[in-house]
């Protein structure tokens, strides 16, 4: 993983609570055994029409999205299935974080660890952002702040380790192999064996 | 005296190989690992990458699911019906297990399966043990008193080469039913119940134990359709105290502790149980006396109604995009709608005793000549055991279709879906926009609730069936 220290961008926004991870990449789109190239089929089902034009209605597709980085979802993004896919996918669309009031759980553990930056924010700041799409925002994930286009900072809460791996670039596989010694050790004591 | 702990803590309790810190999560222990064809080929890349062997080939279970199609498959040249991708997926797991030497359950074994559907009927999943897949169902096994839950791909690659995972300790939640489902309602129902009452994120970062008097007196595969949709309401993981009835499930399976061993486990296994005095993070209080059918109305598993009780109103935007999406109206029950497909499966209700239940309401009847009804095994045992039983006569004989096992039109990706606009009942788990085909229209039930649909052609209450 590439150490993701700060971002800055603009925002895109979709207000719709609950997008699933079908909608972040629909299952006839896992057929795949690579992690790349994912993002030409982000949001495919919502960015074409049915007759495979392309719908100039939705947000993505709006000339001002173009280039915007940061995504501001509605309540619960990312719930559903635990594919992986679906942070590659958006990391392959060009998304570096995503904004919510609440991000799934399995969604959330597979976005931080392939460097997309899933951040919960108040109500209060979610709200101000759903307003202002396309928000130029900076992200630091050292000092785990958003900085709006006003200069206010707003704090968010990540995970202590999840923020070194971000910023250190840190392999977790590598972090658990350093591990080994413990782990052969639990598995000779313990009570009982699977 | 001790602190008394839930059932979730002394599991997890049992597997913490390193604490957790300020600074880092625990190292839990996986003595589990289920794998399928659609979220582990990435990982085995990272495995040759790095020159890694599975470190442990005897906890990991590998079988075929996802994008396997449900029609009768004898050669590779079959595989073609669910497109060239999928065909190459199977493939390529077929080389990673023998590259790296694991058992696969794959075409010709006999058990292959659902990956929730085949732990349990093996008897691997055990009380007490930890579980994971790359499948957010994983929760499943749950209801045998494990702690199970669904990972992504690089932590499928964590458990294949360190048989660990890096865990933050979730919250608990305890979901209280008391009395008693009434006649023709289920364990379906009953959870679509609870997911409508917590709401689809009401579980996040939780894990769940159902508990009460209405649990209890569920079967085995009644307590895996609950636990199964705990994802359904967020929570990564749900869990029921194992007892007698679990135990009785487990005796004798192929892969279920034997002899001494046996006795010792069931022993071990009695003290899983949440003590009293313990507390939970949160709790959802039920009864199931007061259920009916309950089938989904809209785009998430959260929007539920009983069969015969009006849509409700909602002026939120997501809400009112989902009504249009599923084209059904406020204040209109949903046994107005009319069925295009029916499908009877998944890992949520793939298994004999939901094959019987459909089943027994098609017996006598007809398929309404415009419904195309699918009826698929969870796993080729479920399939020889409910043929065994002569129910795929019945199934036949009413004008629906009795497939080969897999996920099918549960995750549109194997060539079984609906098409645009269609209007499929289905006893899977996710309601999702396009989950069953592009522009597609889920509706969850159970599978009595879906063969009463089947039958009537439009969304029906199955209690008029029995």
């Amino acid at each position: 993983m590439k150490p993701v220290k700060s971002i800055g961008s603009r925002t895109v926004v979709l207000p719709t609570r609950d997008i699933d991870t079908d909608q972040i990449i629909a299952a006839r789109f896992l057929t795949t055994t690579s992690r790349e190239g994912l993002g030409e089929n982000a949001f495919f089902d919502l960015r074409f029409n049915k007759d495979g034009t392309r719908n100039e209605d939705f947000v993505l597709n709006r000339p001002e999205s173009e280039g915007c980085g940061i995504l501001v979802a509605g309540n619960n993004f990312g719930c559903g299935s635990s594919r992986e896919h679906a942070p590659w996918a958006l990391l392959d669309y060009g998304f570096e974080a995503v904004i919510s009031t609440e991000i799934a759980d399995i969604f959330r553990s597979n976005s931080l660890k392939n460097g997309l930056v899933a951040i919960v924010v108040d109500e209060d700041t979610h709200r101000w952002l759903l307003e202002n799409p396309g928000a130029e925002l900076s992200i630091d994930v050292e000092t785990t702040s958003i900085t709006l286009p006003d200069g206010r900072s707003i704090g968010f809460s990540i995970d202590g380790f999840s923020r070194h791996c971000l910023l250190e670039g840190v392999d977790q596989l590598g972090f658990l192999r350093n591990q080994m010694e413990a782990i052969e050790t639990f598995e000779e004591v313990r009570a009982w064996k699977p | 005296m001790s602190i008394p702990t839930t059932l979730f803590e002394k599991v997890w309790a049992d597997h913490v190989v390193v604490e957790e810190t300020a600074d880092t999560p625990a190292i839990l222990y996986i003595d589990l690992h289920i794998i399928h064809e659609v979220t582990t080929p990435q990982a085995f890349s990272v495995l040759r990458a790095n020159g890694l062997p599975v470190r442990r080939p005897d906890l990991t279970l590998p079988t075929l699911d996802h994008s396997t199609p449900t029609t009768p498959v004898t050669t590779f040249k079959d595989l073609l019906v669910a497109g060239e991708g999928a065909a190459n997926q199977v493939r390529q797991m077929e080389q990673n297990c023998e590259e790296f030497g694991l058992d696969l359950l794959g075409y010709g074994s006999g058990k292959r399966g659902i990956v929730h559907v085949i732990g349990p009927e093996l008897g691997a999943t055990q009380p007490g043990k930890t579980i994971v897949c790359g499948d957010s169902h994983s929760s499943t096994h749950g209801a045998f008193g494990a702690l199970a839950f669904g990972i992504g791909t690089t932590e499928v690659g964590h458990v294949l080469a360190t048989q660990c995972l890096l865990q933050r300790k979730p919250k608990t939640l305890a979901v209280n039913v008391e009395g008693r489902l009434p006649a023709g309602v289920t364990a379906k129902d009953l959870i679509l119940a609870v997911i409508g009452k917590m709401g689809v994120d009401g579980g996040t970062g939780h894990v769940i134990e159902y508990r009460g008097d209405a649990i209890t007196a569920l079967d085995m595969e009644a307590r895996m359709t609950i636990c199964n949709m705990s994802i359904e309401g967020g929570a990564r993981a749900g869990m029921i105290a194992p007892d007698d009835t679990t135990f009785a499930y487990l005796e004798g399976r192929p892969r279920s502790p034997q002899g001494a061993e046996w006795d010792a486990s069931v022993s071990r296994w009695r003290k899983l149980r949440t003590d009293s005095g313990a507390r939970f993070d949160k709790s959802v209080t039920l009864n199931a006396n007061d259920l009916t059918p309950m089938v989904t109305f809209g785009t998430n598993p959260g929007m539920v109604v009983g069969i015969d009780e009006p849509v409700p109103e909602g002026s939120d935007p997501s809400f009112r995009k989902a009504l249009d999406y599923m084209q059904v109206e406020s204040g209109k029950p949903m046994t107005e709608t009319s069925v295009d497909v029916v499908f009877v499966g998944s890992c949520t209700n793939g298994r004999l005793s939901d094959i019987e239940e459909a089943a027994r309401v098609l017996e006598g009847h007809k398929v309404a000549d415009h419904v195309r009804m699918m009826v698929v095994p969870g796993s080729e045992q479920v399939k020889a055991e409910a043929e065994a039983k002569g129910l795929d006569k019945v199934i036949m004989a009413a004008g629906a279709e009795w497939r080969e096992a897999g996920c099918s039109m549960c995750i549109g990706m194997n060539g079984d879906i609906a098409q645009p606009g269609q209007l499929s009942v289905s006893t899977s788990n996710r309601n999702f926009e396009g989950r069953q085909g592009v522009g597609a229209r889920t509706v969850l039930a159970s599978p009595a609730t879906a063969a009463a649909s089947a039958i009537a052609g439009h969304v029906a209450d199955p209690r008029t069936y029995s």
